[in-house]
C-alpha cells in the first residue's frame, strides 16, 4: 500500500474531538475522538449499543452533540440538519436505503435538482444521459429509466453511492452497506470503495462484518459502551480479526467461537424432506426456486445449512414451515407425511421458525416483551374461555429470562428497547414455550453482539441436548462450524454437499457452496 | 450487554407510556375545570348525564373502531352503516316501512324491540364481515373498501326507506334511548357496559393479544401461527356489530330512524379513538383511551354549547384539538424516546 504513507501525513478531512452525547441523563457517547483523512477508508466498529449510530446521527446533522467539537476541512462544523452536512459534501448512506422505489433511477439521482431545459421544464433527455454517466462510475450498466423497485438491493445501493458521488461528496459514510449483499456483490462494492479511495474520497465504513472491515480498511476506530475502545492501524498488512474482537468486547477472541466437543447424536430421524421443489412466485420474483431437495434431520442434532445469500436456504426453511407454497416433494415428521399449508399448520405439528429478518418477521417492536414471548403459545397461557392466564405466562417468561439470561427491565417493556441479542433470546423463548420437535433458526445471530453470539450458540446446543432437532441456517461459516453436528451446503436451490461437522473446514464448505456450473448441470 | 443506550430507552419508555396514557385524561380534567369556572352549572349532574347520553352513540362505535384501528385498519362506513342498521331495526320494530307514530304501546304489528335489536346488530356484523372479506381475500385496502361501503350503505338505507324517516316505536323500545336507571341514562349504561366488556376482551383474552399482534406486525403474526385474515375479518364484524347497537339506541332515543342519520359520524368516531392515543399504524392503543377521547369530544361540544359558541365554531375547535392531540402525542414520544 504505497498510498498509505502519503495519506497518513495529509491533514484530516474530518476530525471529531471529544464528542459526548447524553440523553435524559444517560450518556450514549462519551468523549469520542476520531479522524478521517482524504483518500482513506476508516472502519468504525463496535457492538450494538456501542454508540456507532449515535455518532453517525451527529455527523450527518440529525442531532447535535452535547459537548465536543467537530472540524471538517479545517472549519468548525455544526450541522443543524442533514442538508447542512450534505452541502459540505458529507453524505451518509444508511442501512435502510433512502431511494424512492416508484421513481426511476434517473429521477432518484436527480431528485430535487432536475436539469432544466430552455422553458424551465425538466429536460428528461439530459437527465437520462447524465444519469447513465453517473451510474457508470460505480460500474452499473442499466437503463436509467428503470424504476428503482425493479432493482436488487445491491443495485439500489450502488445507485445511492452513485448519487452521493454526483453530489461531489468528499466524505461518504456507509452504515452497514454489505448486510444485504451477496458475496460477489460485496466484492464489487469493495472494489468501488477502493477506486473512490484512490480518487481522494474519504470513506467511513460502519460494519459488523469484521472480515470485510479487515480486508479494506486503512485504519479502524472501535467503540465500546459509548467510549473509545481504541484505534487500530494497518501496519503493512490487514488488521487481524482477533485484535479487533478483543477491542470490541474487551476480552480475548479465543473465548468466542470456541468449538464445542462434538456430541454423539444417534437420535431418530425427526424430519425428512424428499424431492422438495418450489415454483417461481410472481409476487416475489427474486426468491430462489428449490430443486429436488432431500434432507434428513435427527432428533437432538444441529444441522448447519451453509450457503451464500441467494442459495435457497431461507426458501427451504419457509417451505418446510408452510410459509411458501410447495410444488412437489414430500415432508415427513416422525415418519408421518405432513403438508403444512400455513405457518399455523406447521406450528401445530411442532415446527418453529426463527426468521432471518428479526425486525420485519419476528418481533412486534412496539409491544411488550410478554406479548412478544407468548404470541405463538397463546393457547398454552389461556384457559378454555379464552382468557389469558397471565400469572402462568409471567412465570414462564421469568424462567426463560433466567435460563437464557435475557437482560430486560420488565415484561411490559417494549421489545424494541432490547439489544439485538436479547431480542433474539425472547424469540427463542417464544418457540421454547411450545416445546417444538423441530426448530429452524435462520441467521440466529444476525445483528447480535459478538458477546451475545456465543450465548445464542450455547442455547442452541442446550436445546439440541434436550432432543429438539435444530436446523441452523447461517452465512457465517465460523458459526456453522462452531455449533453444527452435521453440515449441508446449498447453492442455487439445491443441496450440494454434506459432511459431519467435525470434518468440516471453511475451505471445504466454501468449495461446496460455490460448486462449478458444470457439475451443477447434471440433472 | 446492558449498554447505556439500552438503559436510556428503558427508563424513557416508561415515562412516555405514563404520559401517553394520562395525557388525554389530564386534558379532559383541565377542560372540565375551565368550563366549570366559566359556568358553574356545567358540573351539575344533570348536565354530566346529558353529556354521557350524547357521547354514548359515537362512543359505542368508537369501541368497535378501536379494534379496527389497532389492526392498522380503518372503517369509514360506520356512519352509513348506522343509518342502514337503524332503518332495518325500524322496519323490524314496526313490521314494515310505514311512517306512522304508534299511538299505543300494545297492538303494534311489529316484532318488538328485541327482534329489532337483534336485526340491527346482526345486519351490522354481517355488513362488517363482508367488508372484512373484501379486505382480506380481495386484497383491497380497508380505506377503499369502507369508502365504498360508506356510499353503498347510505344508498341501501335510502332505498328501503324511500328517503324518509320511519318513526314511532313503542315505549319498551324507546326506553333504551330515553330511559333512566336511577339518575343514569340507559344509553350511558349501555356504553359503559360495552366499554368494560371491550376492555376485558382486549386486555385479558387470547383474542385481544392477537389483535395487538396483527396490528403490531402482520407478517410476524402470521409466522407466529396466528390466522391473520380471520382476525382482520373479526374486527370489522365487531365494529359493524357496534354500529348496529348504536343505531338501535339512536333510533330509540329519537323515536325515529332517519335516512340521513349518522352522516359524518365516522370522523367523530375516528377522532375519539385517535385522541385517545390509539395509533393509526396499529398495535398501540386502549379502550380506556377511546373512552377518554369520546368524553373529551363530548365535553368540548357540550361546554362550547353551554357558553353559546356556535356549532360552526365548535367544528373548528374540535378539528384543531384532534390535530393538537396527535401532535402532542408525537412530541411526547420524540421527547422521551429521542
Amino acid at each position: 500500500m504505497a498510498e498509505d504513507a502519503a495519506s497518513s501525513q495529509s491533514p484530516a478531512l474530518l476530525a471529531v474531538e471529544g464528542v459526548t452525547k447524553r440523553f435524559a441523563g444517560v450518556t450514549a457517547l462519551s468523549n469520542v475522538s476520531l479522524e478521517v483523512r482524504p483518500g482513506e477508508i476508516l472502519g468504525l466498529l463496535g457492538e450494538n449499543g456501542a454508540g456507532k449510530s449515535t455518532l453517525l446521527k451527529i455527523l450527518s446533522g440529525v442531532m447535535p452533540p452535547s459537548s465536543g467539537r467537530i472540524v471538517f476541512d479545517g472549519v468548525e462544523f455544526n450541522p443543524h440538519n442533514p442538508q447542512d452536512a450534505k452541502r459540505l459534501g458529507i453524505v451518509t448512506i444508511y442501512q435502510e436505503l433512502s431511494l424512492i422505489p416508484t421513481l426511476t433511477v434517473a429521477e432518484n439521482i436527480f431528485i430535487g435538482r432536475a436539469p432544466l431545459g430552455p422553458l424551465g421544464l425538466v429536460s428528461w433527455r439530459k437527465m437520462e444521459e447524465d444519469s447513465r454517466a453517473i451510474i457508470a462510475r460505480v460500474g452499473l450498466d442499466l437503463d436509467p429509466a428503470t424504476p428503482v423497485s425493479a432493482l436488487s438491493v445491491a443495485e439500489q445501493q450502488l445507485v445511492e453511492i452513485a448519487r452521493a458521488l454526483s453530489l461531489k461528496s468528499r466524505l461518504i459514510i456507509m452504515d452497514e452497506p454489505t448486510s444485504a449483499l451477496t458475496e460477489t456483490e460485496v466484492q464489487k462494492l469493495m472494489s468501488i470503495m477502493d477506486r473512490l479511495r484512490k480518487d481522494g474520497v474519504a470513506i467511513m465504513f460502519v460494519t459488523h462484518r469484521l472480515e470485510e472491515a479487515s480486508a479494506i480498511c486503512d485504519r479502524m476506530t472501535v467503540l465500546r459502551d459509548g467510549r473509545l475502545a481504541g484505534h487500530l492501524d494497518r501496519e503493512g498488512g490487514p488488521i487481524k480479526l482477533p485484535k479487533i474482537i478483543e477491542k470490541m468486547v474487551g476480552r480475548a477472541a479465543s473465548e468466542l467461537y470456541a468449538r464445542p466437543t462434538q456430541r454423539d447424536v444417534a437420535g431418530d430421524i425427526r424430519l425428512s424432506v424428499r424431492g422438495l421443489r418450489t415454483v417461481r412466485d410472481p409476487q416475489a420474483p427474486h426468491a430462489i426456486v428449490l430443486e429436488g431437495v432431500d434432507l434428513d434431520l435427527k432428533a437432538g442434532e444441529i444441522l448447519g445449512v451453509a450457503g451464500l445469500v441467494g442459495s435457497g436456504r431461507t426458501e427451504l426453511a419457509r417451505a418446510i414451515f408452510g410459509a411458501d407454497r410447495i410444488a412437489a416433494g414430500t415432508i415427513a415428521l416422525d415418519g408421518k407425511p405432513i403438508a403444512p399449508e400455513t405457518p399455523a399448520d406447521a406450528i401445530r405439528l411442532g415446527i418453529g421458525l426463527v426468521p432471518e429478518d428479526r425486525k420485519h418477521q419476528a418481533i412486534f417492536a412496539a409491544l411488550g416483551i410478554l406479548t412478544n414471548f407468548s404470541i405463538a403459545a397463546l393457547g398454552r397461557y389461556s384457559n378454555a374461555a379464552g382468557f389469558m392466564t397471565e400469572r402462568r405466562e409471567r412465570e414462564a417468561l421469568a424462567s426463560y429470562r433466567k435460563t437464557l439470561s435475557i437482560r430486560m427491565a420488565s415484561p411490559e417493556q417494549p421489545i424494541e428497547g432490547l439489544s439485538g441479542g436479547n431480542q433474539q433470546k425472547v424469540i427463542l423463548a417464544r418457540w421454547l414455550a411450545r416445546d417444538p420437535k423441530v426448530l429452524i433458526v435462520d441467521e440466529p445471530t444476525r445483528g447480535v453482539d459478538v458477546g451475545a453470539k456465543a450465548e445464542v450458540h450455547q442455547i442452541l446446543v442446550q436445546l439440541a441436548a434436550r432432543g429438539i432437532a435444530i436446523m441452523m441456517i447461517s452465512s457465517e461459516l465460523p458459526e456453522v462450524l462452531a455449533v453444527s453436528d452435521r453440515i449441508v451446503t446449498m447453492r442455487r436451490g439445491r443441496i450440494t454437499g454434506e459432511m459431519p461437522g467435525i470434518e468440516a473446514t471453511e475451505e471445504k464448505l466454501m468449495e461446496l457452496m460455490a460448486l462449478d456450473q458444470k457439475q451443477e448441470a447434471i440433472p | 450487554m446492558s449498554s447505556t443506550t439500552e438503559q436510556s430507552q428503558r427508563g424513557g419508555i416508561n415515562v412516555a407510556r405514563l404520559l401517553m396514557s394520562f395525557g388525554p385524561l389530564m386534558f379532559l380534567a383541565v377542560l372540565i375545570v375551565v368550563f366549570t369556572v366559566l359556568k358553574p352549572s356545567f358540573i351539575d349532574p344533570i348536565n354530566i348525564f346529558n353529556i354521557m347520553r350524547q357521547i354514548s352513540i359515537t362512543g359505542l362505535i368508537a369501541l368497535g373502531m378501536t379494534f379496527v384501528i389497532l389492526t392498522a385498519g380503518i372503517d369509514l362506513s360506520v356512519g352509513s352503516l348506522l343509518a342502514f342498521c337503524g332503518m332495518v331495526a325500524a322496519v323490524v320494530a314496526k313490521g314494515g316501512t310505514a311512517n306512522t307514530l304508534s299511538l299505543s304501546t300494545s297492538g303494534t304489528q311489529g316484532y318488538g324491540w328485541f327482534a329489532a335489536l337483534l336485526a340491527a346488530v346482526v345486519v351490522g356484523a354481517l355488513a362488517g364481515g363482508v367488508q372484512g372479506f373484501a379486505i382480506t381475500r380481495l386484497k383491497v385496502p380497508p380505506f377503499v373498501v369502507t369508502l365504498g361501503g360508506l356510499t353503498v350503505f347510505r344508498g341501501l338505507t335510502l332505498t328501503i326507506s324511500n328517503g324518509g324517516p320511519i318513526s314511532g316505536f313503542d315505549a319498551s323500545m324507546r326506553w333504551f334511548g330515553t330511559g333512566l336507571i336511577g339518575p343514569v341514562p340507559v344509553p350511558a349504561i349501555i356504553f359503559a357496559a360495552a366499554a368494560i366488556l371491550c376492555h376485558i376482551v382486549l386486555r385479558y383474552t387470547r383474542y385481544g393479544r392477537a389483535v395487538y399482534a396483527v396490528g403490531g406486525n402482520a407478517e410476524a403474526a402470521r409466522l407466529s401461527g396466528l390466522r391473520v385474515d380471520r382476525i382482520l375479518i373479526s374486527v370489522y364484524v365487531i365494529v359493524g356489530f357496534f354500529a348496529g347497537l348504536a343505531a338501535f339506541v339512536l333510533s330509540a332515543r329519537l323515536n325515529s330512524s332517519e335516512a340521513v342519520a349518522g352522516i359524518g359520524y365516522e370522523l367523530t368516531v375516528i377522532s375519539a379513538v385517535v385522541i385517545g392515543g390509539t395509533s393509526l399504524f396499529g398495535g398501540i392503543g386502549s379502550v380506556g383511551g377511546t373512552v377518554v377521547g369520546a368524553a373529551l369530544i363530548g365535553v368540548l361540544q357540550n361546554g362550547l354549547q353551554f357558553n353559546n359558541v356556535s356549532s360552526y365554531t365548535q367544528s373548528i375547535v374540535i378539528g384543531l384539538i384532534l390535530i393538537l392531540a396527535v401532535a402532542f402525542d408525537r412530541w411526547l414520544k420524540s421527547r422521551v424516546r429521542r
